[in-house]
């Protein structure tokens, strides 16, 4: 009972990486109809933000890295949308192979600057070791990241429905034709949009080297299972993206847990497909009786 | 001007050359490359024809049915292994364990394995076993109208999965390793150049079969159809048909030629392992489809050559370098030339055509003047501007 | 028109989209033969009407029944297989396949899957006709995507006519042609209309006024009232709320609230 008790701090803080990077994909893509592969490397790149702060901030490296990396992925994010990604809008297949290409490239600069051997983040001294709490093993850096998803949600919720940079946001979101007419510069939050969905893989990237060592290839263990996120969640839905992320994260550490590793990855596969039969737009839907 | 008789004449003009064009690369794979080539490097063409032959699968699924499938690696797996078990029991002979079992401490030849001592039944599964994952796959994804970029990333996800697995099942695939150390195959020797130029026919044979065939699906009712349901998919619902049974064939065609590669190339190469066949591989080649051309088999068959051929050359020696190229040739090709390698002639035409014609003639065929001018369908001598197909019919 | 069993029988139905009422409560029957036409205000439930016989719209209640057999819950391609075609306002061409291939699919909806996979060998006489009907046959070895837009409105009406469904539904089969073109296919209309039962929606009342016997007013998702021409354009409600304020119908109500749901296509 314990042994399974113990999964449930693992599968949430899983959950709550991928929701961390979903967040992103599923507004790029809602909106934009952007499929970004790229977002991987800037889960990475967050990553290495908190292995090089570790020069200037020692152990508290992870808590700077946080605010500095949701910077540099999402100004990486936006150079990415204002370079090239801008090109391609309405064309969602072709943005996923040419991110994917700058996905490589992307790797191949950290290979290059970081070397191809993964490396460690001390984690700061009060996030190593666990409580204990009902009998369940709780490992400070596990809440850390889960509390941190939960705050970050909260801070998109909040900007999406209470200011007026995020109404717009959703308007472009729900009929970027309207919203244009209606004197919205879509372009301007298209950029936003990118900005801050990278910077959340940023995000996401600090919080992995709380539970794993850093290394190029780091996104690349992330973007596909968060892709599924987005399927099952619906495009653009905040509530669709977090009960995805976390049913996603849970049926994955259970599934390791009962049977073996090598077997989750399918079993969630599965689970995607029957559900999609059930709900093929995902939990969330955004109506509209336009046929695409 | 362009009148319906002179169309016709060019289709014709360009069916022959489309015959002279097969027959001379026909007589380059199959006469000039044998005897020029060192063994060595027939080897290598064989194993870029044995991609070229997943990649028209993927010509058809994505470039004729708009079906971006990332995970060709599975098929590609499913047939190698099919075929890998075989000639690993063949090898060990009636009643003995592949070597890597033995290794790895399995006892007993796992019951998964036990056909496979049948060639019937493993050439069989090769056609088979990819075949029915990929409609079944397709069935329940297409009818459920899940499509684009989803159907994307869910083949995206089957193909980490499955790696995952394969690795995963250390006594059973032979993990990581994969399988490997073949010495014959149906009779051949593989360690003999005479029998590896006798391989390289057939996988040139079976790729010019296949492409033969896909041809001539693409140019029948049913390819028409499959072009309808990429361009809208909806409308086609409202010509009766079901657009997720088109899909599924198609998906499933290119699932089996997948299949059929992996077969090849296992006495081509001599392995198969999970890191041939993950999300990248899978990716790497869709992205020889782009660069050929996805819009035409032969775009297909052409990108998988030349780019493997890079990639060769280029990770011979300059191993890191090859990454940055190949990422830098995925971004160009994606924003500068859409249509691959075979629509560059085109688009070159077109842009000369623009430079030396004017502007004028680009408007869009598809956002005519809100009320037309002239009753054109009394008077068809004089058909409306050819503007806009030049470039959608330079491929077939 | 009192057929003992109309072809199309359309009892209690109602559409709701996130709480309006696009159609609320429609009874609508066609006998057949009939050429009738749909008109009313923008939002008045029209095409969504078409789209629930279709299948692409599901209602909330209701039942569409169709030379005896319910259509309510079959999907849009079994509609097809059973006898109904529709075009649609935005005309939606195959524009990369030639006009001929176009029409040779529509006709072959009836094929088995392998039958499917042979080439097509010349020009079926059933294909031949229908394009020489709708006046495409000159351009027949075209892409469909050099057409202009009245010309695509034909060879939707080809294909539809391909299909040889028992019911035809058109949406907006004149929206945006020239006048000369809109003559042509109102004679094209009258002319399918005597061998098959023909729904037209229409928002052109010149139109209406010179092709329509029976017309059926639609009004916030409801029918407003039946009749022939003269009668309901003698119908003090209807010139209260669709003709009202203007003898001149000709410009098709400009003031009526643009309903968004109603404006679609296949896109």
């Amino acid at each position: 009972m314990n042994a399974f008790m113990n999964q449930l701090p693992i599968g949430l803080s899983i959950g709550a990486v991928l929701l961390l990077i979903a967040l992103g994909l599923t507004f790029t893509f809602g909106q934009m109809g952007v499929i970004n592969m790229a977002h991987g490397e800037f889960i990475m790149a967050g990553a290495y933000t908190a292995y090089m702060l570790q020069d200037w901030a020692g152990r508290q490296a992870v808590l700077v890295a946080l605010p500095v990396a949701f910077a540099v992925a999402g100004l990486m994010g936006l150079l990415l949308e204002r370079t090239l990604i801008r090109r391609f809008y309405g064309r969602p297949l072709d943005t996923l192979l040419l991110t994917w290409g700058v996905s490589l490239v992307l790797q191949q600069v950290a290979r290059d600057l970081f070397g191809a051997p993964n490396v460690q983040v001390k984690a700061p001294t009060w996030l190593v070791g666990g409580g204990e709490w009902l009998g369940i093993r709780m490992p400070y850096a596990r809440m850390f990241i889960f509390v941190l998803a939960m705050l970050s949600v909260a801070a998109i919720w909040f900007y999406l429905s209470r200011t007026k940079q995020g109404r717009r946001m959703q308007a472009v979101m729900q009929n970027r034709e309207l919203a244009s007419c209606s004197g919205i510069a879509t372009s301007r939050v298209d950029q936003r949009t990118f900005f801050i969905g990278s910077g959340l893989a940023g995000v996401a990237g600090v919080a992995l080297t709380l539970i794993g060592p850093v290394g190029p290839a780091l996104g690349t263990y992330y973007i596909v299972d968060a892709f599924l996120v987005v399927v099952a969640g619906g495009l653009g839905r905040l509530q669709g993206a977090v009960i995805a992320a976390f049913v996603l994260g849970l049926l994955n550490s259970y599934v390791e847990f009962w049977s073996d590793a090598s077997l989750a990855k399918v079993v969630v596969f599965a689970v995607i497909i029957g559900f999609l039969q059930l709900r093929p737009q995902g939990l969330f839907v955004l109506r509209s009786r336009k046929l695409t | 001007m362009k009148t319906p008789g002179l169309l016709a004449q060019r289709t014709k003009g360009g069916k022959w050359r489309g015959v002279v064009a097969f027959a001379a690369v026909a007589l380059l794979v199959l006469a000039v490359a044998p005897v020029t080539l060192s063994p060595f490097r027939l080897e290598l063409l064989a194993k870029y024809l044995c991609f070229a032959i997943a990649a028209l699968g993927i010509g058809l699924a994505w470039g004729k049915g708009g079906m971006l499938t990332l995970g060709q690696g599975v098929f590609f797996g499913l047939g190698g292994y099919a075929m890998a078990m075989h000639l690993k029991l063949a090898e060990a002979g009636p009643g003995e364990l592949p070597d890597f079992m033995v290794w790895s401490g399995v006892e007993e030849l796992p019951l998964l394995w036990e056909p496979f001592r049948q060639p019937w039944f493993a050439l069989l599964m090769v056609v088979l076993l990819p075949g029915t994952i990929a409609a079944l796959l397709g069935l329940l994804v297409f009818g459920r109208r899940v499509r684009g970029a989803y159907f994307a990333i869910l083949t995206q996800a089957l193909a980490a999965a499955f790696v995952i697995w394969l690795v995963g099942q250390q006594g059973l695939t032979g993990g990581t390793n994969g399988l490997t150390n073949f010495s014959s195959f149906f009779g051949l020797d593989l360690a003999s150049a005479q029998d590896q130029r006798i391989l390289y026919f057939i996988v040139a044979i079976v790729l010019g079969l296949l492409y033969l065939g896909f041809r001539q699906l693409v140019a029948s009712r049913y390819g028409r159809l499959l072009i309808a349901v990429r361009d809208g998919e909806d409308r086609v619902r409202f010509l009766g048909y079901d657009p997720a049974v088109v899909k599924t064939v198609a998906f499933t065609m290119s699932a089996v030629s997948a299949g059929l590669a992996g077969a090849l190339f296992v006495p081509v190469v001599g392995i198969i392992s999970p890191a041939l066949l993950g999300v990248v591989p899978s990716l790497e080649l869709v992205f020889a489809v782009a660069v050929g051309g996805r819009y035409a088999l032969a775009g297909a068959v052409l990108g998988a050559v030349l780019l493997n051929y890079a990639k060769t050359t280029f990770s011979e020696n300059y191993a890191d370098g090859w990454l940055y190229l190949q990422g830098a040739l995925f971004i160009g090709v994606m924003a500068y030339a859409p249509k691959g390698v075979i629509g560059l002639a085109g688009q070159i035409r077109d842009f000369v055509a623009l430079r030396t014609r004017g502007p004028a003639r680009r408007i869009p065929a598809q956002q005519p003047p809100p009320v037309p001018p002239g009753p054109s369908a009394d008077a068809p001598a004089e058909p409306v501007e050819p503007v806009g197909p030049v470039e959608k019919e330079a491929v077939a | 028109m009192t057929a003992a069993e109309p072809l199309l029988k359309i009892s209690g139905l109602s559409v709701v989209f996130d709480g309006f009422r696009a159609i609320d409560g429609i009874d609508l029957s066609v006998a057949e033969g009939e050429l009738r036409f749909l008109i009313g205000p923008n939002g008045a439930g029209k095409t969504t009407l078409i789209d629930v016989v279709t299948g692409l719209t599901k209602p909330a209640s209701g039942s569409v029944s169709f030379a005896g057999r319910e259509l309510v819950g079959k999907r849009e391609h079994q509609v097809v297989r059973l006898g109904v075609g529709r075009t649609f306002q935005t005309a939606v061409v195959f524009e990369e396949l030639t006009v001929e291939e176009n029409v040779d699919l529509a006709a072959s909806f009836r094929m088995s899957l392998p039958a499917l996979f042979r080439r097509r060998q010349g020009r079926s006489d059933a294909v031949a006709a229908v394009l020489e009907r709708a006046g495409l046959m000159a351009l027949a070895e075209q892409p469909a995507g050099i057409l202009s837009h009245g010309q695509r409105q034909w060879l939707e009406i080809a294909m539809l006519l391909a299909q040889e469904p028992r019911l035809l539904l058109l949406d907006e089969p004149v929206a945006g042609m020239s006048r000369e073109e809109r003559e042509r296919t109102g004679e094209l209309l009258v002319e399918i209309a005597r061998d098959r039962t023909v729904v037209v929606v229409e928002h052109d009342m010149e139109f209406v006024r010179t092709y329509a016997s029976a017309v059926t007013v639609l009004h916030e998702g409801r029918v407003l009232t039946e009749g022939d021409m003269a009668s309901v354009q003698a119908d003090p409600q209807v010139q209260e709320v669709y003709l009202g304020r203007s003898r001149d119908t000709r410009a098709a109500e400009p003031a009526a609230p643009a309903e968004e749901k109603e404006k679609e296509g296949v896109a």
